[in-house]
């Protein structure tokens, strides 16, 4: 029986380190993504809806300034991006792909804020690898999670969930999309919430 | 614990080992000098590039159907930061193949945009301006027959006459340089 029992060990430490990996990952990032395998889609519960003022908050963003979603009120629709975690699969190469449409946010007077619960230190690094993005990336480290939370999108071991807010001008949530976080959310669903709001 | 549950944990774990390696199987990329698995492909609505592939029609088609000795497939996400930075280097490439006399028949160029919508697969042809065929792959499906492999990706493949194909080429990593890219693609391809 104890033969067994170690036949079983073994077992277990060969399947350990086979995980999932279909995510077509950039060679940009080498070997530097820690692939957390397949994750519960949604693991929170909303604590906001359409039609609500959203929470403001303010936080430390990459270049150093502090972000307030106030400072926007009356100048710019904002979308928020929460992605869980620096250097993971889906988050590597979400943010990448919103360089290119930088001109979208822009015809649609909208501007985008990335909020992630990592450190500044991690995520600088981790957005110098996709060498800069063009949008404030902020960081909802300490107190941990605390803007996720307002929203309702904090998961419960301690990352965001992959999900977008739109907010209007006014400070009003127009749109609430929490993605399956193990899947990058489809960016035309974006466009086409963010086109159909504009043209109000 | 009960030795009938100690085997019962031993069957579990032996299948799951089972069905493990055998997705880990296809995960392996394509290999230099074999066939390449069954790629799907919807005919471009555009007549442009119905007329550069040779293939007409609706529907769908087959890669080794295309009108071309040689075919070159990009495999690219647009959001990979590498493919986006190498989208200029592979228009460059495209434009030496259709402005060569020599080459522009028989050398052909297709992207598929893995994990891409087909709105994905537009915004990246309109951001670069890319002039060569892509589609998109929205359910990974094309990834995964090619065994998952990171972007940006490059297959060769030699349409040989009495209808059989190989891929002469098939490696991570982009294009440096344009022609030195193609000068080493025709090498390996053995068209000159």
């Amino acid at each position: 029986m104890k033969k067994i029992y170690y036949i079983n060990i073994a077992l277990i430490l060969i399947l350990t380190p086979l995980k999932n990996d279909a995510f077509g990952i950039s060679e940009a990032f080498t070997d530097n993504i820690y692939n957390p395998g397949i994750l519960k889609p949604v693991d929170s519960v909303l604590k906001v809806k359409i039609g609500d003022l959203a929470p403001d908050f303010t936080l430390p963003s990459l270049s150093g300034e502090k972000v307030s979603l106030k400072q926007f009120k009356g100048k710019n629709n904002v979308v928020i991006s929460f992605v869980p975690a620096a250097w993971t699969p889906v988050c590597s190469d979400q943010w990448p792909g919103y360089n290119i449409v930088k001109e979208i946010f822009d015809n649609n007077d909208a501007i985008l804020l990335g909020i992630t619960v990592d450190n500044i230190p991690t995520l600088f690094a981790w957005t110098n690898q996709m060498r800069g993005l063009w949008f404030p990336v902020l960081s909802d480290f300490w107190p941990h999670g605390k803007v996720a939370d307002m929203f309702g999108v904090l998961r419960s071991d301690g990352v965001s969930e992959r999900a977008l807010f739109i907010i209007d001008k006014e400070g009003i949530i127009r749109y609430i999309h929490i993605a399956d976080i193990n899947k990058r959310p489809d960016l035309e669903l974006l466009v086409t919430e963010l086109e159909k709001m504009n043209m109000k | 614990m009960k030795i009938k549950n100690v085997f019962r944990l031993t069957g579990v774990l032996i299948s799951l080992l089972f069905f493990t390696y055998q997705a880990f199987a296809d995960k392996k990329p394509l290999a230099e000098g074999n066939k390449l698995p069954e790629i799907i492909l919807s005919v471009p609505k555009n007549t442009e590039h119905q007329k550069y592939l040779g293939i007409t029609g609706k529907g769908t088609f087959n890669i080794p159907q295309i009108k071309a000795e040689v075919v070159i497939i990009e495999i690219f996400s647009m959001y990979c930061p590498h493919c986006q930075r190498e989208a200029p280097t592979i228009n460059k490439f495209y434009e030496e193949l259709v402005n060569s006399q020599k080459l522009k028949d028989k050398v052909k160029l297709i992207g598929i945009g893995v994990g891409n919508s087909a709105f994905e697969v537009s915004h990246f042809r309109k951001t670069y301006k890319i002039q060569f065929p892509l589609f998109p792959d929205a359910d990974y499906s094309i990834h995964k027959k090619i065994g998952e492999v990171r972007t940006p990706y490059f297959i060769g493949v030699r349409i040989i006459k009495d209808g059989t194909h190989r891929i002469f080429y098939s490696k991570l990593g982009g294009a440096k340089e344009a022609n030195q890219f193609l000068k080493m693609l025709l090498h390996r391809s053995g068209l000159v």
